[in-house]
């Protein structure tokens, strides 16, 4: 590439703020970066840093209490910064155009594809109807749809995530502009499905030359698939440049971290193996669930699953959406009766259990959710959330309850000051801890941890997953720890199952599973980690060992 | 019923402007203040007083006449002039407060209560139970409310609290069909499921975490009822299936003031007003709890 050329976009100490009531907070404080033509670069940051705020003001499309305050923006050398709304949606879509984060929500669900692909087409350019159906038909196969002529007639609600990201990434593509920003493009998508989709933003790049500014949270897919990397926290960069020499050598400590803690990055030593001869604590034999659909069919979710746990280790669960685990961990925690097939947790057995039975049960299966938003009563303190166990359990005083509320809160390394505060005001891996907290106050054996650290961020992921195996190591908890992420698993669990389609497709310590899988889809899984481009310099996490057998 | 339309207005309506103490802010405060609200509260304190204590506003007795002042027109002696028995009408207005808000107070409270019974009992046992409660909804909505209202006070005799329970049994429908959907929601939420994983009875978790979590938008809504009742007592009143004559009620205002409409316009204008007011206080009142408790 020639020094002469104009870069695509040209970001000049840029700042950003929000207004609110009657203040303004700024939240990008001078970022600069340029993107080159045909140039992947990654803006890489945790929530909070302003890479979003960075990338929607760039094509203009900030929140209403947004506004830029300094700074220039410049597209193809043109300062598009200034320019009012009718301007920028001429070159919106035409010039630079926007792949967004949740494909869920992002197409509207009363027009078919055909229609949403073809907006785009009428609004720029003037083809005729025939002209554009035809352009239609070719950018869905462009982007790997199957069936193009059937998709067009289809709502969104007849694709799968993966290929509404695809008619996402067709809608973006349509005009071929000289920038595609990517926010968080496969967030909410399953890894085998990030990486096509992942491995379709290349191939495009590199056959259209078209440059694309990747936002993401996940250092592993910085590292495969960027050019140039921009680390952002707290609305200013902290290093930026080429990839391959931000990972081998970063500057800033904050950079350091980040790779340490991506847990796709992080070389973990296996932990160490459990000796024979510890108690089963778990056994699931044959566990068959059917669901009856409308119309007197039913549908077999989990399809003959057996595997053991073995006291104070940890078992993971690994699948992808559909797989069948969540169905296998609600069946565990005895939300649902299976079809067929024997669940023992200690010495029960837990399809036999009757309502008062079931309730009893309860103080030794635990569950904690995926989301900490969502799995706490919004209208209570903390105290009140995790307090809730003992009151339905033991009947203790009002003084020794709220000692031992304080001492769980504090185990699991939240200061006392949070028990009166209500969820809104912490953060997310607070309210983690404080699930974590509620979970833990009945001393159970057994915790279900379903996706526990997914919608965390890395550094606050690896703060949980700390934790959990220093409670794991102090009170000889058994864990059951359902992902998708088999970069964590890696990290955390002795043995695993991998379930595709209801059925278990691997099951073995996590040592032969990763070194030595017979399946293939196992193997596809492990590949679709992201990261593996990268080579495995970065410090190594500490290998966590399982806990004590009493 | 356009209460359902208003409510999901007021949920789009734009942020709550915050009142800020700085100094250098007063412009800015003094422009952000939310001279609506405070109005619709200061409308609904006025009438609140003139329930407890009438007679500060007014010295006129309301039931009274004044002989040979008859249907004078509006001036100082008679703030809102007097009616064809020569009572003064602004104070039969004060005097009327207390029984056109008791009545729409017991109305939204039979409303509530039973409606919210009802959605919460269909919401979270579902099931057949639910499907009949929510059929008897339905035919409670597919009679017109007058009509049912008006049934009601037949088999139940005129009176005022009569009236207050046939309004308030036109209103049961749309609460319990709001409380059913919120309770619905809820329940489906992942804290009402860690709250029976961590050992909640049924009974427990409906009362520490179902009820409170749906009563927010059923709130908003009381707020919106209070008014729609208002209007709706006021109505029967007009109708004469309310308080017997000698009552200043507000709707019974209006109705003996129709006759006089030429000569005597302010007789059906000045109580039509204050309805007008109370009602679109009590819909802005509304509104500010929907924005503040979402």
């Amino acid at each position: 590439m020639s020094v002469s050329v104009t870069p695509v976009l040209d970001v000049r100490d840029l700042k950003i703020s929000y207004r609110q009531a009657d203040k303004h907070t700024t939240v990008v404080h001078g970022v600069s970066f340029t993107v080159e033509p045909g140039e992947v670069v990654a803006l890489v940051g945790e929530s909070g840093s302003g890479k979003t705020s960075t990338a929607q003001a760039v094509i203009g499309l900030l929140a209403e209490n947004g506004r830029v305050d300094s700074g220039a923006i410049l597209l193809n050398g043109e300062d598009i910064s200034g320019w009012n709304a009718k301007r920028l949606r001429d070159i919106r879509g035409a010039v630079i155009s926007l792949v967004p984060q949740d494909p869920g929500s992002s197409l509207n669900p009363v027009a078919t594809i055909g229609t949403q692909v073809r907006e785009i087409l009428e609004i720029h350019g003037r083809l005729s109807r025939r002209d554009a159906d035809r352009k239609v038909i070719e950018l869905l196969t462009h982007v790997g749809l199957s069936e193009p002529e059937l998709r067009i007639r289809q709502y969104p609600h007849e694709l799968s995530g993966g290929m509404k990201q695809r008619v996402l990434i067709a809608i973006a593509i349509a005009l071929r502009p000289a920038l595609i920003i990517a926010d968080e493009p496969t967030s909410a998508l399953d890894v085998t499905v990030q990486r096509r989709i992942l491995d379709l933003i290349d191939d495009l790049r590199r056959e259209y030359g078209t440059a694309v500014l990747l936002v993401t949270h996940d250092l592993g897919v910085a590292a495969d698939r960027s050019d140039k990397i921009i680390v952002l926290q707290g609305g200013r960069i902290q290093e930026q440049g080429k990839t391959s020499d931000v990972l081998a050598q970063p500057n800033s400590a904050y950079t350091r971290k980040l790779l340490s803690d991506a847990p796709s990055l992080a070389a973990v030593r296996p932990r160490p193996t459990i000796e024979h001869g510890r108690a089963d604590t778990v056994s699931v034999k044959n566990l068959v669930q059917d669901f009856s659909l409308p119309g007197g069919r039913n549908f077999r979710a989990v399809d003959g699953i057996s595997f053991t746990v073995r006291r104070g280790t940890t078992h993971a669960v690994v699948g992808e959406s559909g797989s069948g685990k969540t169905t296998t961990i609600r069946a565990l925690a005895g939300f649902q009766k299976p079809t067929s097939g024997e669940i023992r947790i200690g010495d029960v057995d837990v399809g036999s259990l009757q309502a008062d039975g079931l309730r009893q049960f309860r103080r030794t299966v635990q569950l904690v959710y995926q989301n900490p938003w969502a799995s706490l009563d919004p209208r209570q303190t903390v105290q009140a959330i995790v307090e809730e166990p003992l009151l339905n359990f033991e009947p203790l005083g009002r003084q020794e309850r709220e000692s031992r509320v304080r001492a769980i809160i504090e185990r699991v390394g939240l200061p006392p000051a949070v028990l009166s505060r209500l969820p809104h005001a912490l953060s997310g891996g607070q309210r983690q801890r404080v699930a974590i907290a509620r979970a833990l106050v009945l001393n159970p054996e057994v915790v279900i941890l379903d996706e526990a650290v997914s919608a965390l961020d890395v550094t606050v992921q690896a703060q949980i997953l700390d934790l959990l195996a220093e409670l794991q190591r102090d009170l000889g908890l058994t864990f059951v720890f359902v992902s998708h992420d088999l970069a964590v698993v890696r990290q955390i669990a002795d043995t695993v199952s991998v379930l595709h389609d209801g059925k278990q497709v691997d099951y073995g310590t996590v040592e032969q599973v990763f070194s030595s899988t017979s399946s293939a889809y196992t193997r596809e899984l492990i590949d679709a980690i992201p990261g593996n481009r990268f080579p495995r310099a970065g410090a190594a996490r500490h290998a966590i060992s399982a806990g004590p057998t009493s | 019923m356009t209460t359902a339309d208003s409510l999901s207005a007021l949920a789009d309506a734009a942020e709550q402007p915050t009142r800020s103490r700085k100094p250098h802010n007063l412009v800015a405060a003094l422009r952000r203040f939310p001279y609506g609200l405070a109005l619709a509260w200061i409308v609904l304190a006025l009438v609140l007083l003139w329930i407890i204590v009438p007679g500060l506003f007014t010295a006129y007795d309301p039931l009274q006449g004044v002989p040979g002042g008859q249907l004078k027109a509006p001036s100082a002696v008679h703030l809102l002039g007097t009616d064809s028995l020569g009572r003064d009408l602004f104070s039969r207005i004060v005097y009327g407060a207390v029984h056109s808000l008791s009545g729409a107070i017991a109305a939204v409270g039979v409303g509530l209560v039973v409606g919210t019974a009802i959605g919460l009992t269909a919401g979270s046992v579902r099931g057949r139970t639910d499907d009949v409660l929510m059929r008897l909804v339905d035919v409670l909505l597919s009679i017109p409310t007058l009509l049912l209202s008006l049934s009601i006070i037949i088999l139940l005799g005129f009176g005022t609290f009569n009236a207050a329970i046939a309004v308030g049994a036109t209103a049961i429908a749309g609460f319990a069909r709001l409380m059913r959907s919120e309770v619905i929601r809820v329940r489906g939420s992942e804290f009402v499921e860690a709250a029976f994983g961590s050992g909640g009875s049924f009974a427990k978790v409906l009362w520490r975490h179902i009820l409170p979590n749906s009563l927010t938008s059923v709130i908003a809504y009381t707020a919106v009822q209070f008014g729609w009742a208002i209007l709706q007592i006021s109505t029967l009143g007009f109708l004469g299936y309310g308080a017997p004559p000698p009552t200043p009620e507000w709707g019974l205002l209006i109705a003996e003031g129709r006759n006089y409409l030429a000569t005597a316009w302010w007789l059906t204008a000045a109580p039509g007003l204050v309805v007008v007011a109370v009602v679109l206080s009590a819909n802005r009142i509304s509104q500010s709890l929907g924005r503040s408790t979402r």
